[in-house]
């Protein structure tokens, strides 16, 4: 009995190993793969600075758009029973699953010059295809669903008694949610927020098929890696990668006191 | 005051039928019934918390029925209390004086009356993470009471604590009520609250008010075996006070019981209820400080697991309760003689 215990045992840490020689080795490679000084040239680079801060400003508009749209959207699903939630649930997490180049197709057939809605847009001067408005578009369909879902479940886990009780004080429903929903809930709302845009800003398949140009940080990396080979693109992706892992530190920091907060309640 | 005609709300689950219910100013109106009877309802529809399907509800005389919560000037106190875990024990109490317009003077004579009545002083900075049930309890009776409700909701406010805090809320809730004039409406699924506090009671079932009436009515003449079931009558007697300063006692013309409660009236009519737990079951008289002790009859003996009820007619019949353990060292059997002895502190009139 104990020796079966002690294989298992040793079973998981193996598959515990590999799984974690499998993120990082890759990753260790890459960054310590480009010369100090390719990196200081591509830090220098004003296209390359130029593609990492559309990437950072497309995918922090995305997520601002997330959070007006989706907050109201948000705190309805997780207030309210009705016939048919399942499915609106599950369409919000469609993009999650669709392949990213079918999500850039489904959106270009929509804005294309082809479809009733494109030549509407066209009509009023508004061009989609390969502008940063095309790259917004993209980066809030793919980011949305992450942010949704994050501020609902931060929704549910606040007690309705807590409103209806703020309610009968006198508080009307948008003082109640200003006063105790949001206060309780601000930090998955961050939470979502910094997914959102993670999730916008690696996003590649989606934007190449609306804008290849002008250039997100992605893009650039795979033309660069098409164009001159691997090692021409490290050095972008080492920066974006650092712009990426820095987003992640701080949700994991923000996801931590939320757990705390989680207990406190 | 509160008045509801025909009220129907319909979940998905369950629903309020026909409620036809009405409340006087000032009352502490209890509304009694077991879990699931649809009681959070009913208050979450006077609240205006949940859509009404049919009916109407008229607060002070105005029809409230299409009204938002925030303005029925009804508050309401969870069984989960539902205290604000962000804000202070202050900010939680003051909550409801943003939106209204209460005299500053006023409300801070208001604030700190409620402070000293609740014995909050001491408290007021504290986050509620960091309360016991009982402050809890009692900080969530400050906020509804802040803003001089003319309706305060109470669900269930007394089910989740200790035994000790339970007395202590209890009279607390009752001194408030008489000092705040505001009209009481708890729910409850244990007569005993309903015997120390409530004016007025209704026994609710199944979504279905089965009958509305004083204490005494409800448990003397209930009106359905469910009512007399659920207010589990049992030693629930009447009589006539009686005797002099230091030695009052009920008459209730088969026995005198001795009672320590403060009355100077007499050749009143009274109820009185001793619970069976408060009785002591003996084969031979005790000596002891207990002023009531009665030689009777076992008529009837009932087998609840771990407690019994004994019935035993000693002129009137009361029902005792003892342990297993007790039961099988005294070998009771029915027909058996046995003193009851209960203190003069154990009769409760209402």
């Amino acid at each position: 009995m104990r020796r079966k215990k002690d294989v298992f045992l040793v079973v998981t840490v193996i598959c515990g190993l590999l799984v974690i020689g499998f993120i990082l080795l890759p990753l260790l490679k890459m960054f310590t793969s480009p010369s100090w000084e390719n990196l200081k040239a591509a830090i220098q680079d004003k296209k390359v600075v130029k593609s990492i801060w559309l990437s950072i400003y497309t995918a922090g508009l995305a997520a601002i758009i997330s959070f007006v749209v989706g907050t109201p959207f948000a705190y309805f699903l997780a207030r309210r029973e009705f016939f048919g939630r399942k499915v609106i649930e599950s369409i919000i997490d469609l993009p999650m699953v669709i392949p990213h180049p079918v999500v850039g197709i489904a959106i270009l057939s929509v804005v294309g010059r082809n479809y009733w809605f494109g030549q509407i847009l066209s009509k009023i001067g508004i061009r989609v295809m390969g502008s940063v408005l095309g790259i917004v578009t993209v980066l809030t369909f793919v980011g949305i669903p992450f942010y949704i879902n994050t501020a609902k479940d931060g929704f549910e886990s606040i007690s309705p008694r807590l409103e209806n009780v703020s309610r009968s004080l006198g508080a009307s429903m948008f003082s109640t949610f200003l006063r105790i929903t949001f206060p309780l809930a601000w930090r998955s709302m961050l939470v979502g927020i910094v997914m959102c845009s993670a999730r916008a800003i690696s996003e590649f398949g989606a934007v190449v098929v609306i804008a290849y140009h002008p250039m997100t940080a992605p893009v650039m990396i795979y033309e660069r890696f098409e164009a001159y080979g691997l090692a021409y693109s490290q050095p972008v992706a080492v920066l974006l990668t650092l712009v990426c892992l820095i987003l992640f530190l701080f949700l994991r920091v923000l996801s931590l006191k939320h757990q705390e907060g989680k207990l406190i309640k | 005051m509160i008045k509801i005609e025909g009220l129907c709300v319909d979940f998905p689950n369950f629903c309020l039928k026909d409620i036809n219910l009405s409340i006087n100013r000032g009352d502490f109106f209890v509304l009694l019934g077991p879990t699931g009877s649809g009681k959070t309802l009913l208050l979450e529809a006077i609240a205006g918390l949940v859509p009404v399907k049919r009916g109407k509800i008229y607060i002070n005389g105005i029809d409230v029925t299409n009204l938002p919560p925030e303005n029925r000037g009804v508050s309401i106190v969870y069984q989960d209390l539902a205290l604000f875990p962000h804000l202070t024990v202050l900010e939680n109490i003051k909550y409801g004086l943003h939106f209204h317009k209460i005299d500053k003077v006023k409300a801070e004579k208001r604030l700190n009356w409620l402070l000293d009545q609740l014995k909050l002083r001491p408290l007021i900075g504290r986050f509620p993470v960091n309360l016991s049930g009982g402050e809890m309890q009692r900080v969530a009776l400050a906020r509804a009471l802040m803003i001089n409700p003319s309706v305060l909701l109470l669900d269930e406010p007394l089910s989740s604590l200790d035994p000790i805090f339970k007395e202590e809320i209890r009279g607390q809730l009752k001194k408030l009520h008489q000092e705040t004039g505001s009209t009481f409406l708890m729910v409850t699924h244990d007569f005993t609250d309903v015997l120390f506090i409530a004016s007025r009671v209704a026994v609710i079932n199944e979504g279905k008010i089965e009958q509305v009436g004083d204490v005494e009515e409800i448990f003397q003449r209930p009106r359905s075996r469910f009512v007399a079931n659920f207010v589990e009558a049992r030693n629930i007697l009447c009589g006539y006070l009686t005797g002099s300063n230091n030695h009052r006692y009920i008459d209730t013309g088969k026995i005198k019981v001795e009672f320590a409660e403060n009355t100077t009236e007499n050749e009143k009519k009274v109820y009185f209820v001793i619970r069976p737990e408060d009785i002591i079951v003996s084969k031979i008289p005790l000596q002891s400080s207990a002023r009531n002790c009665y030689l009777g009859r076992v008529t009837e003996i009932t087998n609840r697991g771990a407690i019994i009820y004994l019935k035993v007619d000693v002129g009137n019949e009361l029902t005792a309760m003892v342990t297993k353990a007790s039961f099988e060292q005294m070998n009771i059997r029915e027909g058996d003689s046995v003193y009851l002895t209960f203190k003069a502190s154990a009769v409760h009139l209402f």
